[in-house]
């Protein structure tokens, strides 16, 4: 018998993302972790059901990129914004996705208190060590000695402190239900990661409280790396500060099956 | 015979929990707020009103959480507000530019104070310029209703979220704490069913739909000036459609007494009083804030020799008085701040003084007197 060649659709673009370039620079990980994002919306089945709620920063057009209602906050205000949208309609799902200066700087009071009410959101965290939108200066989350267009001499941790732990500060909260720090640096964070935005949605549907995804991610650019060396940097220089792990996984959320 | 009622169906009431009921029985469908004096029992009343009827009431952890709360439930296509004081507008000016340029339909309530800085608790009008002309960066209006009794607090809140949906647009309810806190009989609205329906434009997740998107945010300068012309263009609607204002004994006036709120409402007594000492006065009365009454107040001045401008501030909308008068008439001023407010009798002998030199040969300069110190003897 003649042998059949029967064409299979192996990947494709999750029907969450729309069919647009994004303006995210060569080797930034942006994409990827919205591709994650994407994928988990498609895999649980909420896309129609979800909201996004875009930062300032470089992720600032992110309802460009997704199939799915949108809006757009004030910087560091998403958690203050995705409250209103979840309170008055408990039945959708709202995630917020922040950058280190929007989450860990300006809004640092919206989300701390989102956090403290157990605010039914999910929150993805993007680290990178800087403020990438307005051209490389030092963010909260920059390293010591880290060299920025606003630190040019290193970060200077006598005169700034020293960078700020968003995950173990927030895990410290009764409210916060669910909140960890991956990476996006090799193929086993990466998976860890796309576990970690399943697990963080899961524990909204199921309204269980606050929860919350770090993601130490690269940015070639501001770093003045290629993107390969970049991720080596997150390896080198971001984990040893900043650890992978969970943080906080309340019983509720041991118990989701 | 049926007994009398003598309140004739009004409840005593205070202005700030009548501001919030009658927001309530508008079919409000989420608060949000920090407390703040003197507007606090605004926020009291929701936070035990609100979930008796299963809706939305939070306590933000600021007026810029509050204000961007707000926003987010504005974005769902709710009725939403909130309501603050002086320097917790302040605050909320970053979202309140976002929104007006996001276009989503948002009531808030300012029960002035005495400022600036932290001031103190006492009314005044001083938040004018702030409502009117600067809520915010950038170039916008909002529409704003001065209420001079408890009563039109009451009727212009539910007004305000009328205007707010039709317009897609920021109202601001402008007392003071006069109005917040003083207690006097009125009439409350019948209760509105919340509204199930959501409009078209609501962030209610994309299902069956394209995907709704609600933002600020035009990097092209061609593309954000468009928006800016169609947000300018709403605006003169409004200007042409939505001027509020009430004359007083104005047919025969040779003194025309501009003022609003509070303010308003004593210069009524004071004008009353000079009626029965013979000068003829009449009140312009501005209830809609923004947009101001410039029509109205082009007629009186080809009609009237002086204008007395009466605010409890150091004069904001005396601004606009001179620049709607084309210079017609001389505009004087008499002002209190501080939270001071003017007893008729102040009013009054402003009135007087000014009755007494309307005979003068006009000097041939726009005469303008500024100050809380001034007086037109």
């Amino acid at each position: 018998m003649e042998e059949q060649w029967v064409e299979q659709v192996v990947y494709q673009r999750p029907k969450s993302l729309s069919k647009v370039p994004t303006h995210y620079c060569p080797g930034c990980t942006h994409g990827l972790i919205h591709k994650l994002i994407g994928e988990v919306i498609d895999e649980l089945g909420i896309r129609e059901r979800t909201i996004a709620v875009a930062p300032v920063g470089c992720s600032v057009l992110l309802y460009n990129y997704f199939e799915l209602d949108g809006a757009e906050a004030a910087h560091g205000r998403a958690p203050a914004m995705a409250t209103g949208l979840k309170r008055v309609q408990p039945d959708k799902i709202v995630f917020t996705y922040q950058g280190d200066g929007d989450l860990a700087s300006i809004g640092m009071a919206e989300i701390v208190w989102a956090a403290t009410r157990g605010e039914n959101i999910t929150v993805f965290f993007i680290n990178n060590a800087i403020y990438g939108m307005t051209g490389g200066q030092m963010a909260p989350t920059s390293l010591p000695g880290q060299v920025t267009r606003s630190s040019p001499m290193g970060r200077d941790v006598e005169m700034t402190g020293m960078p700020i732990r968003m995950a173990e500060m927030l895990a410290e909260l009764p409210g916060a239900s669910y909140v960890v720090r991956r990476s996006v640096h090799d193929i086993r964070t990466i998976k860890e990661s796309k576990k970690a935005i399943r697990t963080a949605f899961r524990v909204q549907m199921a309204g269980a409280g606050f929860s919350l995804v770090e993601f130490l991610s690269s940015c070639p650019t501001n770093w003045g790396l290629t993107p390969y060396q970049s991720l080596d940097w997150i390896k080198q220089n971001m984990v040893p500060y900043y650890p992978l792990g969970d943080y906080k996984v309340a019983d509720i959320v041991k118990d989701l099956k | 015979m049926a007994p009398v009622d003598p309140l004739q169906g009004k409840e005593l009431l205070k202005g700030n929990v009548a501001i919030a009921e009658a927001a309530i029985r508008a079919g409000l469908q989420a608060y949000f707020g920090y407390p703040i004096t003197p507007q606090t029992e605004l926020l009291e009343h929701m936070s035990l009103r609100m979930p008796q009827l299963g809706r939305t009431f939070l306590q933000a952890e600021s007026e810029v959480a509050a204000i961007n709360m707000v926003y987010g439930a504005a974005c769902a296509g709710v009725r939403v507000m909130t309501s603050s004081s002086g320097p917790g507008i302040s605050l909320m000016q970053e979202g309140l530019s976002y929104i007006a340029c996001s276009e989503v339909p948002v009531v808030i309530v300012d029960i002035m104070r005495g400022g600036p800085g932290l001031g103190n608790i006492q009314p005044t009008q001083a938040d004018y310029n702030q409502l009117t002309k600067s809520a915010g960066h950038g170039d916008f209006h909002s529409i704003v209703l001065a209420p001079s009794s408890v009563q039109e607090a009451i009727d212009f809140t539910v007004l305000a979220f009328d205007l707010a949906e039709k317009y897609r647009t920021i109202v601001f309810v402008a007392g003071d704490g006069m109005i917040g806190q003083m207690m006097e009989p009125a009439r409350l609205p019948p209760m509105q069913k919340v509204r199930t329906t959501r409009p078209d434009w609501a962030l209610t997740g994309a299902k069956g739909r394209e995907k709704n998107i609600i933002t600020s945010l035009y990097l092209g300068g061609e593309v954000l000036e468009s928006v800016n012309q169609r947000l300018q263009a709403k605006i003169n609607r409004i200007r042409a459609e939505e001027v509020r204002y009430e004359e007083m004994l104005t047919d025969d006036a040779d003194i025309l007494v501009v003022a609003f709120g509070t303010t308003g409402r004593i210069a009524k007594t004071a004008i009353r009083e000079a009626r029965r000492q013979g000068v003829r006065v009449g009140l312009l009365r501005p209830i809609t804030l923004f947009p101001f009454p410039f029509a109205p107040l082009d007629e009186l001045s080809k009609r009237v020799k002086a204008i007395l401008v009466v605010e409890m501030s150091a004069g904001q909308m005396v601004e606009d008085v001179r620049l709607g008068v084309w210079g017609r008439v001389p505009v004087h001023f008499y002002g209190r701040t501080g939270g001071v407010v003017p007893l008729p009798g102040e009013i009054l002998d402003q009135i007087l003084a000014l009755a007494g030199r309307l005979d003068e040969p006009p000097s041939g300069e726009l005469r303008e007197f500024v100050g809380m110190s001034v007086s037109v003897s």
